[in-house]
């Protein structure tokens, strides 16, 4: 993917020289009796990646619609390379792009009406809008559907039509709100390759997601939220590291031989596993584990059910990091 | 933002509803085919019964179905603002750094030239069939002038419960229970002589038998400045009650 397409304009607006691209203070937001925010912070260095992590409900698509000047904080306040959401809410959108579940594209209109309308809004002259347009839908692969209704579009080709669209104008900051939820495997590492190629332009990402494993693969910094409160900052190996990383789990076929399970990978991992349902669960620390069980439960000729290496769930983290579950979340990883 | 960047965000963003067309034949139909039927439906089914010959009732009711179609036609403004806010279009283009004022104002643009172009199309068709304008230019570029006015003021109501409803389909809902029995509840399409004269005492205040009575009047037969006078007080009355409201309820989402 051509850098060019996908890079800034460095340097050209004023209040984007500091540090920090984002600035968050003590954001509150209230919907009736709902407290959706309850002084949230947030500092996300300029070409930096901020995951913003949290259940359904948490208030991850609050903070975002906030920092997009979509919704006024009711305390607090937010700037957008040095300008305020709310009083300066016209300056601060000319530096951002909005990805969503909530921004999007007109369906009736095709791939490059859609981004030509943009364009033009932004100021480009027809032929300049029209040329950005078709230079998008190359780098998304998005050419041979370029004349087609966003409606007939499948869920890969409309995020990345929902991204290209808010590429016209060359943002230098981007919010991605749950940018790979509901999509296969194949369009969901299109899609980080897509976000890693814009870092690499120069472009400040705020991404929310509900996948550790998104937020691990992608963010230099994660902020954990959880009923409207940030209740963990740090660097991705730091909170896996709170976690407990990953964690081996083997289901023998027979419920008779989990005895047999339980002691080999107690003696194997060096750790007394837990044992609930017929599955046999103990952290991995270490890569060796998975194949040293394999051999003994093969030599000790037990059978398995279920075998599996596995990332700290979202729900492991909350459950770490709160005592409770991600009671609200609904979309299954 | 300069001073000529809204018009121009405005004029885009009527591009922008006009081409919908194109990709939504759902909407030429209501457009253009829809208008044609209740022409051709009205003057050749009930015209014998109610006016004695078709040439009689076409002239009769014509200007009637161009009331109704327009009423109907305002409606559109409320559907597409309704549809942009519960699919995010909305939310796309408010991040823009673009006049706040430019979605609404291109939406009622566009809808206001879809709206001339059903009229035309009603009154082109019905000159076909024998429809005969007696007061010229004038007359028909007065009845153009009326009836743009009229509807964009109706258009508020629509933006009102656009920006209410909690789907699109809500808003169409609305219209058909309340444009409905509004519009037959006139002499829009039958003399009110025929009707019990409870019903008469509704229909001579009804706003729809004013504005009926005032494009006649306008396209065949004597220009009533009376007529046109109440169609306008009814215009004004309806956006200076819902054009506020609207806009802060507007303003409240934007």
């Amino acid at each position: 993917m051509g850098i060019s397409t996908l890079s800034v304009r460095r340097g050209t607006v004023a209040g984007m020289t500091d540090t920090h691209a984002i600035l968050a203070e003590g954001l509150v937001k209230r919907f009736g009796e709902t407290t959706a925010l309850d002084g949230v912070d947030l500092a996300v260095r300029r070409g930096s990646v901020l995951g913003l992590l949290g259940p359904n409900g948490a208030g991850k698509t609050t903070v975002v619609r906030i920092l997009a000047t979509l919704l006024r904080p009711d305390a607090g306040r937010a700037t957008i390379g040095g300008h305020d959401v709310v009083r300066d809410a016209h300056e601060a959108r000319r530096l951002i792009g909005l990805t969503g579940q909530y921004a999007s594209v007109d369906e009736s209109l095709t791939g490059t009406e859609n981004l030509i309308l943009i364009g033009r809004l932004l100021g480009l002259p027809r032929a300049e809008a029209r040329q950005r347009a078709a230079e998008l839908l190359a780098e998304f692969r998005l050419s041979d559907a370029a004349s087609k209704p966003a409606k007939a579009y499948s869920g890969g080709m409309r995020r990345r039509l929902d991204l290209a669209a808010s590429l016209v104008g060359r943002p230098q900051v981007l919010y991605l709100d749950e940018p790979t939820t509901g999509l296969d495997p194949r369009s969901r590492n299109e899609m980080w390759d897509i976000v890693r190629e814009l870092v690499g332009g120069g472009v400040t990402v705020l991404l929310t997601t509900q996948y550790l494993e998104e937020a691990d693969l992608l963010a230099d910094e994660i902020v954990v939220i959880d009923h409207g409160r940030v209740i963990a900052t740090g660097r991705p190996d730091e909170l896996k590291g709170r976690v407990g990383g990953q964690i081996l789990a083997v289901r023998p076929k027979l419920v008779s031989d989990l005895p047999i399970v339980e002691s080999v990978v107690a003696r194997v991992a060096g750790a007394t596993p837990e044992v609930r349902d017929g599955l046999v669960t103990v952290p991995a620390s270490d890569s060796a584990l998975l194949p040293a069980v394999v051999r003994h439960l093969d030599e000790a000729e037990v059978q398995i059910g279920e075998l599996a290496l596995r990332g700290a769930s979202l729900d492991e983290v909350f459950l770490s990091l709160t005592g409770h579950t991600t009671e609200k979340q609904e979309v299954a990883a | 933002m300069t001073a000529m960047a809204m018009p121009r965000q405005t004029l885009t963003l009527a591009w922008r509803s006009l081409v919908q067309i194109k990709h939504n034949p759902a909407e030429l139909l209501d457009l253009s085919i829809q208008p044609i039927m209740f022409v051709a439906l009205f003057t050749y089914v009930f015209g014998g019964a109610i006016s004695g010959s078709t040439g009689d009732y076409l002239t009769f009711a014509l200007p009637g179905i161009i009331v109704q179609n327009a009423l109907f036609a305002s409606v559109t403004t409320g559907v597409g603002l309704n549809s942009d806010l519960t699919k995010g279009v909305f939310d796309r283009l408010r991040s823009l750094p673009i006049a706040r004022s430019a979605p609404l104002a291109g939406r009622i643009l566009a809808d206001t030239a879809k709206q001339a172009w059903s009229i035309a199309l009603i009154l082109g068709l019905g000159v076909v069939l024998g429809f005969r304008v007696d007061n010229g230019v004038a007359g028909v570029l007065g009845a153009f002038a009326l009836l743009l006015v009229f509807s964009l003021a109706a258009s508020w109501i629509a933006v009102l419960v656009g920006l209410l409803a909690s789907e699109p389909e809500k808003v169409q809902i609305f219209a058909f229970v309340v444009i409905f029995p509004l519009t037959f509840t006139s002499n829009a399409f039958v003399p009110t002589e025929t009707m019990p004269g409870w019903l008469q005492a509704w229909v001579d205040v009804n706003p729809v038998t004013i504005l009926a009575d005032a494009t006649r009047g306008l396209l065949t037969g004597t220009v009533s400045a009376s007529l046109i006078g109440q169609s306008l007080l009814w215009a004004a009355a309806i956006a200076a009650v819902f054009a506020p409201i609207a806009i802060r309820t507007f303003k409240r989402k934007v």
